[in-house]
């Protein structure tokens, strides 16, 4: 069984997109970075929490049918990168769509769903999936 | 820094060897390249191993010194270290020891590249694929490994960079050259409508456009290039050995329907070597996706972006062709894909036909070759360039 | 102090399934069921969807409506549900860490068959009236279990809505409540069972009826009120027919209860019920309407509500989450197959 504190320290990032900006050039980062990769030295302390915005457009998309165990009963399924709102690349999966209905362009939101969980008796790992924007 | 050279190469059959063990294979390839070296073995003064994933595919880390026992070696008390960058692990191992030999430190090095896949089940050889990705915010939210090429290959097909067709079409090239290589997984020529009608793995990739899972081993013996001929008359020149990094997330980067790495590392190796893309007469790219065969074409410079797609599906990579010649061992995809051996091998298959020992799949006259190798999604690149000498 | 609801959220999976596909299966006919126990169809959680999943969907939504509370200021958070994802460990700290309301606060989970929901609004009452806490958040909600082949199986659904108590902008204000429980065992599950059992017609009269008419009469006489006096009634609702014949019996009219009475499209919610009966009804509410509710959990007891819709509810800004009618606007038909996978009912390697 994995260990428990390796999910639970991703808690900010994985239930609510808490990421980081760079007070210094004001550039958004997910998931968090202790300094900015852009100001480097100038950065050090100058990185706030940012909440990044849940809803974003499809970027690019794939329907995955060779799935992971976690996803044996959700196969086929959608995986998309969304540019957020406010210009952030997140990685995540679609779900309550028509799968025929998945395009680059489309309007999403981030909610929160079960992305794995250790067996029957293991903890359950919840985190951020994309849905359709209402 | 002295130039170095390729004395002996070595590479065991590819596939599904249910009887080999990661041991077997790693020591055949290496015999196969001390015997090609004409060496007896107490020459070598340091050894590099590329593997990925031994750890998790077999249980078994501290390789490195397994080899060197397997190999015969450990009375000699040789110097052996595994490197490990995803599926680039063996052309970083190959890089790494030819900064040995040109620094100095080393004068014969051997270098080996193994990886034992099948000795786990499907799923779990998935997810260490999917752990070349970023395990938190890619593998960790359900996304696979060929989720993110598929995801590349969409973009692509968006931007009217590539169509589907030629997209698939890298696996024809690499399964028509594949046919001609006794070591490789699969030999057997396809058509295009075989990679297009194959079942979906994440679409719009399907089961042809993905290496398989593959076990094998490769190995080549490294000098000085001024000692070379004290073994051998038959050896090439290594002109350029470079690397370079990205990003380990697809996301964090502003393009993906390029590698920058690739281009970073290809600029670099040109430079070094003193020739352009269009020197190059023979290239093993990194086709682990069909798509990422297109993209190293265009970003090692063969073809401006948006045109690789056209010249595959055309066939002018295929041998007799009028571009570079791309994957002639069969590439990931027809050859198979060890992981750690892949890197090596494809610098086996360069340093054969810069030799004109690649009989039925050998370019006529080729004098200068590259090979690249990507681990993750691009996030670690190695670009080599090889002479004949 | 004025206490009431501030804000509200709901949320229902979007996958439906139709009793004539789950008699399909068991040699059962299923419209026929579907029509005595008057349920057209029942909503089906998605296997990444749980009670967790659930309740922070409508606490978000919940939070949505009112960008003027900070989820600091959230003092207590409440789940109530029957299918909580663990037997140990809460799923109310999971909801507070995704609304952003921790960690000066206090939490716990509820479970009183489908009545936790409402006990938690009640506990939250209790916290803002006593000035313990400036807000409190009640969420019900379930995905309920129906053994394969019983007849709760034609009805255990999911979904859940959460409420927001305060005693500052308050949009509807609760008058009062109060509460009727006994120990009568109609339907329960053991520790560790998969499944719930019941205790067939003896759900009924002993059980559902007897405790909701009773609250309901207990608050009439409370507040010296009838049922002509409500704009709106919502009930505990297992089934189309239980509500509707309560609410007859108690002197409502079929207009008072429909807004409120979710099930025959949604199926049984369980501690979802009453919640989500009530914040239809405040999709719909205006200023002065008074709406009486009472739920029922089994094992047993009823809680009843007498609410009062403010003039706030004018300023509210319902519009920034979806109401339910939009919710359960685009819902997806799966077949039995489906539906046994998506809840787990198929047994698959670990």
């Amino acid at each position: 069984m994995a260990s428990v504190a390796r999910e639970w320290r991703e808690i900010p990032g994985r239930y609510n997109l808490i990421g980081t900006k760079c007070a210094n050039c004001g550039k958004i980062f997910f998931p968090s970075r202790d300094f900015c990769p852009v100001c480097r030295r100038k950065s050090l302390g100058k990185m706030e929490k940012h909440s990044v915005c849940r809803t974003g457009e499809v970027f690019t998309y794939t329907v995955i049918y060779d799935a992971p165990d976690c996803n044996n009963r959700l196969k086929p399924y959608a995986v998309v990168m969304v540019r957020t709102d406010d210009g952030v690349m997140i990685t995540g999966q679609l779900v309550d769509v028509d799968l025929e209905s998945v395009a680059i362009g489309m309007r999403v939101r981030a909610v929160l769903r079960k992305l794995d969980a250790d067996g029957a008796s293991g903890v359950i790992h919840y985190g951020f999936k994309f849905v359709p924007e209402d | 820094m002295r130039d170095v050279a390729i004395i002996g190469v070595g590479v065991t059959k590819f596939g599904e060897l249910w009887d080999k063990s990661f041991r077997a294979l790693g020591i055949e390839a290496g015999m196969k390249a001390m015997e090609d070296a004409n060496l007896s073995g107490s020459e070598v003064d340091g050894i590099f191993i590329g593997n990925m994933s031994a750890g998790r595919f077999i249980n078994q880390q501290n390789i490195a010194s397994l080899i060197v026992d397997y190999s015969g070696l450990a009375s000699n008390n040789v110097p052996a270290t595994r490197i490990e960058a995803g599926g680039a692990s063996g052309a970083v191992a190959f890089r790494q020891a030819v900064m040995a030999v040109a620094s100095g430190l080393n004068d014969v090095v051997l270098v080996g590249g193994a990886e034992k896949m099948t000795d786990l089940d499907d799923v779990s050889i998935n997810s260490i694929l999917d752990s070349t990705a970023d395990a938190e915010w890619e593998a960790g939210m359900g996304v696979t490994f060929a989720g993110l090429h598929a995801m590349i290959a969409q973009r692509m097909i968006h931007d009217g960079t590539a169509t589907r067709e030629e997209i698939a079409s890298f696996a024809v090239n690499s399964h028509f050259h594949g046919a001609l290589n006794p070591n490789a997984q699969f030999r057997k020529a396809i058509t295009l409508d075989t990679v297009l009608k194959s079942g979906p793995v994440a679409s719009p990739l399907g089961m042809f456009d993905c290496a398989p899972i593959t076990d094998g081993a490769a190995s080549l013996v490294l000098c000085p290039l001024e000692d070379a001929r004290k073994h051998t008359d038959s050896y090439v020149k290594v002109s350029a050995a470079e690397q370079a990094s990205d990003s380990l997330g697809l996301f964090q980067r502003s393009d993906i329907t390029s590698y920058g790495a690739t281009v970073k590392a290809a600029e670099k190796a040109y430079r070094r070597a003193g020739i352009t893309a269009a020197d190059i007469d023979v290239a093993e790219v990194h086709d682990v996706y069909t798509v990422s065969g297109i993209m190293a074409l265009q970003d090692l410079g063969f073809f401006k972006k948006g045109e690789a797609g056209k010249a595959v599906l055309e066939g002018r990579c295929q041998l007799g062709g009028d571009a570079v010649t791309v994957n002639t061992s069969g590439g990931l995809k027809a050859r198979g894909h060890p992981i750690g051996a892949t890197g090596v091998a494809q610098i086996v298959e360069v340093v054969e036909q810069l030799r004109g020992s690649a009989d039925k799949r050998q370019v006529e006259g080729a004098k200068y070759g590259l090979a690249q190798s990507s681990g993750g999604t691009g996030s670690t690149v190695a670009v080599s360039i090889l002479e004949a000498i | 102090m004025e206490v009431g609801i501030v804000s509200y959220g709901a949320y229902v999976p979007r996958y439906r399934i139709k009793p004539e596909e789950i008699g399909r299966i068991w040699g059962v006919d299923g419209k026929a069921m579907g029509k005595g126990l008057m349920i057209s169809q029942k909503s089906v959680p998605s296997p990444d969807e749980d009670v967790v999943t659930i309740a922070t969907e409508a606490a978000r939504h919940m939070m949505a409506r009112v960008p003027q509370v900070d989820p600091a200021d959230i003092g207590a958070i409440y789940v109530g549900s029957e299918s909580h994802p663990y037997a140990v460990k809460p799923t109310s700290t999971i909801v507070a860490e995704s609304i952003g309301a921790t960690p000066a606060m206090t939490a716990a989970d509820m479970e009183f068959a489908c009545k936790a929901g409402t006990a938690g609004i009640q506990a939250c009452m209790g916290l803002v009236g006593s000035g313990m806490v400036r807000y409190g958040v009640a969420i019900g909600a379930d995905t309920s279990q129906g053994a394969p082949g019983d007849a709760l199986e034609y009805s255990a659904s999911a979904g859940g809505a959460a409420y927001l108590i305060g005693s500052e902008d308050v949009i509807a204000r609760i008058n009062r409540t109060l509460s009727f429980t006994t120990d009568t065992p109609d339907f329960w599950r053991r520790e560790g069972q998969p499944y719930p059992l019941h205790g067939g017609r003896f759900t009924g009269e002993p059980a559902y009826f007897r405790h909701i008419t009773s609250a309901a009469k207990m608050m009439f006489d409370a507040m010296g009120t009838s049922a002509a006096d409500y704009k709106y009634a919502v009930f505990h609702q297992p089934n189309g027919k239980f509500p509707t014949r309560v609410a007859k019996q108690l002197g409502f009219s079929p207009e008072q209860i429909e807004y409120g009475l979710l099930t025959p499209q949604i199926g049984n919610t369980y501690s979802g019920a009453v919640p989500l009966g009530l914040a239809n009804v405040l999709d719909h509410a205006e200023p002065g309407d008074r709406i009486f509710v009472t739920s029922y959990g089994s094992g047993a007891g009823s809680d009843a509500f007498d609410i009062t819709v403010t003039d706030a509810i004018k300023g509210y800004q319902r519009g920034r989450a979806p109401v339910l009618e939009k919710i359960l606007s685009s819902p997806v038909y799966v077949d039995y197959g489906t539906y046994a996978k998506y809840k787990g009912k198929i047994v698959m390697p670990e």
